[in-house]
């Protein structure tokens, strides 16, 4: 997968990239600079990543708060295992829907397993697309639960290659 | 916060996808008919002022490693005290208190399942709170950014 480059320096971009492009002119070669190779390599490195899809996308990455949707719940449901792919395949394609994904629950702590995420500006707003949401898709007879974020405590990207400690053996 | 008319294009043109290129800001620029140096300015403006994240990838979680969605009930006088612990993780982000009895929130990464297990093993040490674990088993709509005609 990394023909372009060997491994320690595949994992030392990666890592750099998790951070985000320098906001220079040339931010390829700034990286490059940093890991020891030719901005070729890096840009050929990147292609390549993308074409497997390693990325989701590749672009400006906000923060939702800041900007100034203050409203963001979380809708989490308890679906019936055997209509969950239905209802999650609807409502991920709802308006308003940002994040939609089935994952486990944990009895008898947690009964959900369907989890919505919604922004808005108002949470009165946001409210009313729920249930909006929920009707609409006969879903308001389902156990449900909003949570809505009061507080942003970190918001950043993943940081998904191993630090360096755990690559020295490869 | 403000938002000018070429943050708002930037964001418009460039938040689900960007040119790869040795000088990706001067592509931009071209596009949109400004300088780069505009570009540049406008973009560590925004972050600056908290709206921009970073410019670059997003990692397809299944693809770049494991990762999870975990939360905490956490009594309400230590909550800032657990919150910056694990703030703390390099492998955590977006940390939310959310109101409900399962109050904090947050996302790990890592390369591999074993590593976000042994991460979990430490929080629980470290708060004594027991994590919920709720990785993604399924993903019907992932996000994409915002619909920028919303933001002001």
């Amino acid at each position: 997968m990394n023909a372009c480059l060997d491994e320690p320096r595949a994992l030392q971009l990666r890592r750099l990239l998790e951070t985000g492009l320098p906001l220079a002119a040339r931010p390829y070669r700034q990286l490059a600079e940093q890991i020891g190779c030719s901005e070729q390599q890096v840009l050929e490195q990147v292609e390549q990543w993308q074409q497997v899809g390693l990325f989701r996308r590749v672009g400006l990455v906000l923060k939702h708060r800041a900007l100034g949707f203050r409203a963001n719940a979380m809708l989490v449901m308890d679906i019936p295992d055997e209509q969950v792919d239905e209802v999650g395949r609807r409502l991920g394609q709802a308006a308003g829907v940002n994040l939609c994904y089935q994952r486990p629950r944990r009895l008898p702590q947690w009964p959900y397993n369907l989890f919505c995420m919604v922004h808005g500006r108002e949470r009165e707003q946001v409210c009313q697309l729920i249930e909006q949401l929920l009707a609409e898709h006969g879903l308001s007879g389902v156990p449900h639960q909003l949570l809505f974020s009061t507080r942003a405590f970190k918001q950043c990207g993943g940081r998904f290659a191993p630090p360096p400690r755990e690559v020295a053996h490869g | 916060m403000h938002i000018d008319a070429l943050s708002r294009r930037l964001i418009d043109r460039f938040q689900h996808g960007m040119p790869l290129c040795a000088e990706p800001y001067r592509a931009m620029a071209e596009e949109l008919g400004c300088s780069e140096d505009e570009v540049l300015a406008c973009l560590e403006q925004l972050q600056a002022a908290g709206g921009l994240s970073r410019v670059g990838p997003v990692f397809e979680h299944s693809r770049a490693g494991a990762s999870t969605l975990v939360a905490l009930a956490v009594p309400e006088a230590r909550l800032e005290q657990v919150a910056a612990r694990i703030n703390a993780f390099p492998e955590v982000n977006h940390n939310y208190l959310r109101e409900h009895r399962y109050n904090l929130w947050f996302v790990l990464t890592g390369p591999d399942r074993a590593h976000i297990d042994r991460l979990l093993a430490e929080i629980e040490a470290d708060t004594g709170l027991v994590p919920l674990d709720l990785p993604m088993q399924q993903a019907f709509r992932i996000d994409l950014g915002f619909p920028l005609g919303d933001i002001r």
